[in-house]
C-alpha cells in the first residue's frame, strides 16, 4: 500500500517539502539543545515544565479522535461513519506520535529514556502513561492499517481483529485519565489538584479531537476530492458541541469552587491567568482569547443553521481547536507553577528554539498524517474505480 | 500446506526477534547488587532530621553571612549560575512569607517579618517526589534520607512537579563552568538531571555531621536521629513549639523549625 504514498500531484510533494522543511528546522533547534541543554528553552527552575509538555498533553486529547468515530461505527453499527473511522485512527496514530516526541524533546537525558522500562516503577504514573500511550498508538496503527489492507484487497477485514477494535475502544479513555492523573495527583500544586481534572481532560478531548477531523475532512474534500459524508460531518459536529459545552463548563465550576470558598491558594492560578497577580500579566490576552473563541465557538455550534454551514462549521472547529490548544496547554501548565511553592511568581515565556522544536514536532506529526491519509485515500480511490468498473461490466 | 516464501520470511524475523530478547533476558549479564554495609565509624540513625532555632538563626545572620549555604555548595560542588531562573540551590535563605505561604498573617511579629529563614530539602517520610518517579532514580534510603541517582535520572522533571517545597533544582545547563573551584572529593553532575540536598549523606558515612551544620557558628542547627528519645533532636522538640513546612500536605517533613 505504501506506493500510494509515492505518488502524487506536484502540490502534494510541495506540501510533503513544506513539513520537512520545518521537520529540518526543528531538528536543528534540537541539535543545539541536545549540545546546550534544556537551558535553551524559557523553562526554569520555578516553573520547570513548558510548551513541550503542553503540547504533549493537548495531543493526548486529539487522540481521542479515533474513538469518537470507532465506537458509534463499530459498537452502534453507525454506517455514516464507515469512510472516516479511517482518518480517527491515523489522526490518532500521527498525535500520540507527537505525544512521543515531546516527552524525548522535554527530557534532560534522553538516552536515557529507557530506564522507564529497565526499572518499571508501579509507583509513577509516568510509568502507566508510557504504557497506555504506546499501547494506544500500536492499537490504532494495527486496526487503521489491517481494515485498510483488506479494503486494498477488496475483501472485509480478518476475524482476529475484532477483539483488538473493541479493545482500542476502551483503552481510549485511559490515555486521557492517565495523563490527568500524572497532574491532579500532586500535593501542593492547587491548580491541578482537583478530581474535576479528568473529567475535564476527557471532555476537552472530545471536542478537540473530532473538531480536527472535520476541519481535516472539509479539507480533504476541497483538496484531494474526498467526501465524507454529511451525514458523517453533521453527526460529529453535534458530539464536538455536547463535549465542548462540557468542557466550558467544568472550567467554570472550578472557578466557582475556587472563588465561593475563597481560599487564596485555589483562586490564585486563576486570578494570574485571567487578570494578573502581583503585577505579573503575561498570560492573559491569551487566556481570554482562549474563552473568547470558545463563546464563538459555541454561538455558531449550538444554532442549527450555522452548525450544518460548511464554512461556519469550519471557522467554530478552528475556535474549538484553538480555544483548547491554548486552555490546556498554556493555561494548564503555566496556571499549575504559578504561583510557585513561595507565592512568588517566575513568568515563563517559551524561547525561538523552544518554538523551533515545537512547530518540528508537529510538522513530523502532519508528515505522519499526510502519508497516512495519502495511502488511506488512495486505497478508497481505486476501490471506488473497482466498484464502477465491475458495474459497467 | 505450502508455505510462501513471504510466510517463511515472516516467521523467520518474528523467530529470530523472539530468540534474541528471550536470550536477552534469560542471560542478562549482570552481577547480583550487593547491600551496602556501613563502615563502623558511620553515623546510623532510624530517620534523619533537623532542627532550626529561628531566633538564634535570625540573629546571628548578619554575622554569620550564611556560612552553611556557602560550606554546603563549595562542598559539593554546587555551581553559581547568575540567571536565577536556571540557579542551583541545596540549602538557601528566603523571608518567612514565602516560607510559611500557608500562614498568612498581616499581624506577624516583628522578630519573623521579611526575615529571612533558612531552606533545604524537608527529607520527607512520605516523599512526593519519590513516589512519581518513574525510574527510582530518586529513592528514600532506610535512615529516612530521601537520595538522588544522578546516573539513572533522566531529567523529566516530574519530581520538582510533585515537591511541594520548591527543594528540587534541575540541571539546566553544564554546571561544571560555573564552578569555582572543584573538590575533587564530590562528583560534579551533567547537564540535564535533578539534584538537591542529601544530608550530606556521604560524610555519615564517615562518621561526620552535615557541613551545614558543624559550620554554623551559632549551633542554630541541630542534627539527630529523630526517632531515638534520647538523641539531642528529639529532647528539644519535646521541649520546645516547632512548626514545619505545609505539614497538611501529609508528606512529614523531616526538618522543623523553633519558633
Amino acid at each position: 500500500m505504501i506506493e500510494k504514498a509515492l505518488r502524487g500531484s506536484a502540490k502534494y510533494w510541495l506540501w510533503v517539502c513544506f513539513l520537512l522543511s520545518w521537520v529540518l528546522i526543528g531538528f536543528i533547534c534540537y541539535l543545539y539543545q541536545l549540545k546546550v541543554g534544556l537551558g535553551i528553552t524559557g523553562m526554569s527552575r520555578d516553573v520547570s515544565w513548558g510548551f513541550y509538555i503542553a503540547n504533549f498533553t493537548f495531543l493526548v486529547g486529539v487522540a481521542a479522535s479515533a474513538v469518537m468515530v470507532v465506537l458509534p461505527y463499530y459498537w452502534h453499527n453507525y454506517k455514516e461513519f464507515g469512510k472516516i473511522t479511517i482518518l480517527g485512527e491515523f489522526l490518532a496514530v500521527a498525535s500520540v506520535a507527537m505525544c512521543v516526541l515531546f516527552i524525548l524533546v522535554d527530557l534532560g537525558q534522553p538516552m536515557r529514556v529507557f530506564n522507564v522500562l529497565r526499572y518499571p516503577t508501579l509507583n509513577s504514573i509516568m510509568f502507566y502513561d508510557v504504557v497506555v500511550l504506546n499501547g494506544y498508538l500500536l492499537l490504532n496503527l494495527l486496526c487503521g492499517w489491517t481494515v485498510l489492507h483488506a479494503e486494498y484487497k477488496g475483501t472485509k477485514y480478518p476475524s482476529w481483529l475484532k477483539p483488538f477494535i473493541y479493545l482500542a475502544i476502551v483503552w481510549a479513555p485511559s490515555i486521557h485519565i492517565v495523563t490527568a492523573f500524572l497532574y491532579q495527583g500532586l500535593p501542593g500544586r492547587h491548580f491541578w489538584l482537583t478530581a474535576i481534572m479528568a473529567p475535564r481532560f476527557l471532555a476537552s478531548a472530545f471536542s478537540s479531537g473530532p473538531a480536527l477531523i472535520i476541519i481535516l475532512a472539509l479539507l480533504l474534500k476541497k483538496v484531494a476530492n474526498f467526501d465524507a459524508g454529511k451525514k458523517a460531518i453533521e453527526t460529529l459536529s453535534k458530539i464536538v458541541t455536547y463535549a465542548f459545552i462540557v468542557n466550558v463548563l467544568f472550567f467554570l465550576f472550578e472557578v466557582f469552587t475556587a472563588f465561593y470558598s475563597g481560599i487564596p491558594g485555589h483562586k490564585a492560578p486563576i486570578q494570574y491567568l485571567f487578570a494578573g497577580l502581583h503585577g505579573h500579566a503575561e498570560w492573559v490576552p491569551t487566556m481570554w482569547l482562549s474563552y473568547i473563541l470558545a463563546a464563538i465557538a459555541i454561538i455558531l455550534l449550538v444554532v442549527p443553521s450555522t452548525r450544518k454551514n460548511e464554512t461556519t462549521l469550519a471557522i467554530a472547529c478552528i475556535a474549538v481547536f484553538l480555544s483548547c490548544w491554548i486552555d490546556k496547554g498554556i493555561g494548564l501548565i503555566t496556571g499549575g507553577y504559578t504561583p510557585t511553592p513561595f507565592e512568588t511568581i517566575t513568568p515563563y515565556r517559551p524561547t525561538l528554539p523552544e518554538i523551533g522544536i515545537t512547530l518540528g514536532v508537529w510538522a513530523v506529526g502532519f508528515l505522519i498524517l499526510t502519508i497516512l491519509y495519502k495511502i488511506a485515500l488512495g486505497v478508497k480511490e481505486s476501490h471506488e474505480l473497482v466498484v464502477k468498473m465491475k458495474e459497467e461490466v | 500446506m505450502e508455505i510462501k516464501r513471504r510466510d517463511f520470511l515472516k516467521i523467520l524475523g518474528l523467530g529470530l526477534v523472539g530468540s534474541i530478547t528471550s536470550a536477552n533476558f534469560l542471560f542478562r549479564r549482570e552481577v547480583k547488587a550487593q547491600s551496602y554495609i556501613a563502615p563502623p565509624e558511620a553515623l546510623k540513625a532510624k530517620r534523619w532530621g533537623m532542627v532550626i532555632d529561628i531566633k538564634k538563626c535570625v540573629n546571628a545572620q548578619p554575622d554569620c553571612k550564611l556560612k552553611c549555604v556557602e560550606v554546603c555548595h563549595k562542598l559539593h560542588n554546587v555551581p553559581s549560575i547568575p540567571d536565577k531562573k536556571k540557579e542551583i540551590k541545596w540549602i538557601w535563605e528566603d523571608e518567612y512569607e514565602h516560607v510559611f505561604p500557608e500562614q498568612p498573617n498581616e499581624f506577624v511579629a516583628k522578630i519573623y517579618a521579611h526575615k529571612p529563614f533558612i531552606l533545604l530539602c524537608n527529607q520527607c517520610a512520605n516523599p512526593p517526589c519519590v513516589r512519581v518517579c518513574p525510574t527510582q532514580a530518586t529513592f528514600k534510603r532506610e535512615d529516612g534520607i530521601v537520595m538522588m541517582d544522578y546516573h539513572r535520572c533522566i531529567g523529566c522533571r516530574f519530581c520538582m512537579a510533585a515537591c511541594p517545597f520548591g527543594a528540587r533544582s534541575f540541571n539546566w545547563v553544564d554546571p561544571r563552568p560555573y564552578l569555582a573551584k572543584v573538590n575533587p572529593e564530590y562528583p560534579t553532575r551533567t547537564k540535564g538531571v535533578v539534584e538537591k540536598c542529601t544530608f550530606c549523606y556521604e560524610r555519615l558515612a564517615v562518621g561526620k555531621i552535615p557541613a551545614c551544620v558543624e559550620s554554623c557558628p551559632d549551633k542554630a542547627l541541630i542534627f539527630g536521629d529523630l526517632e531515638d528519645e534520647h538523641s539531642e533532636i528529639s529532647k528539644i522538640l519535646k521541649e520546645r513549639f516547632s512548626i514545619r513546612r505545609k505539614a497538611e500536605l501529609g508528606t512529614d517533613p523531616s526538618v522543623f523549625y523553633l519558633i
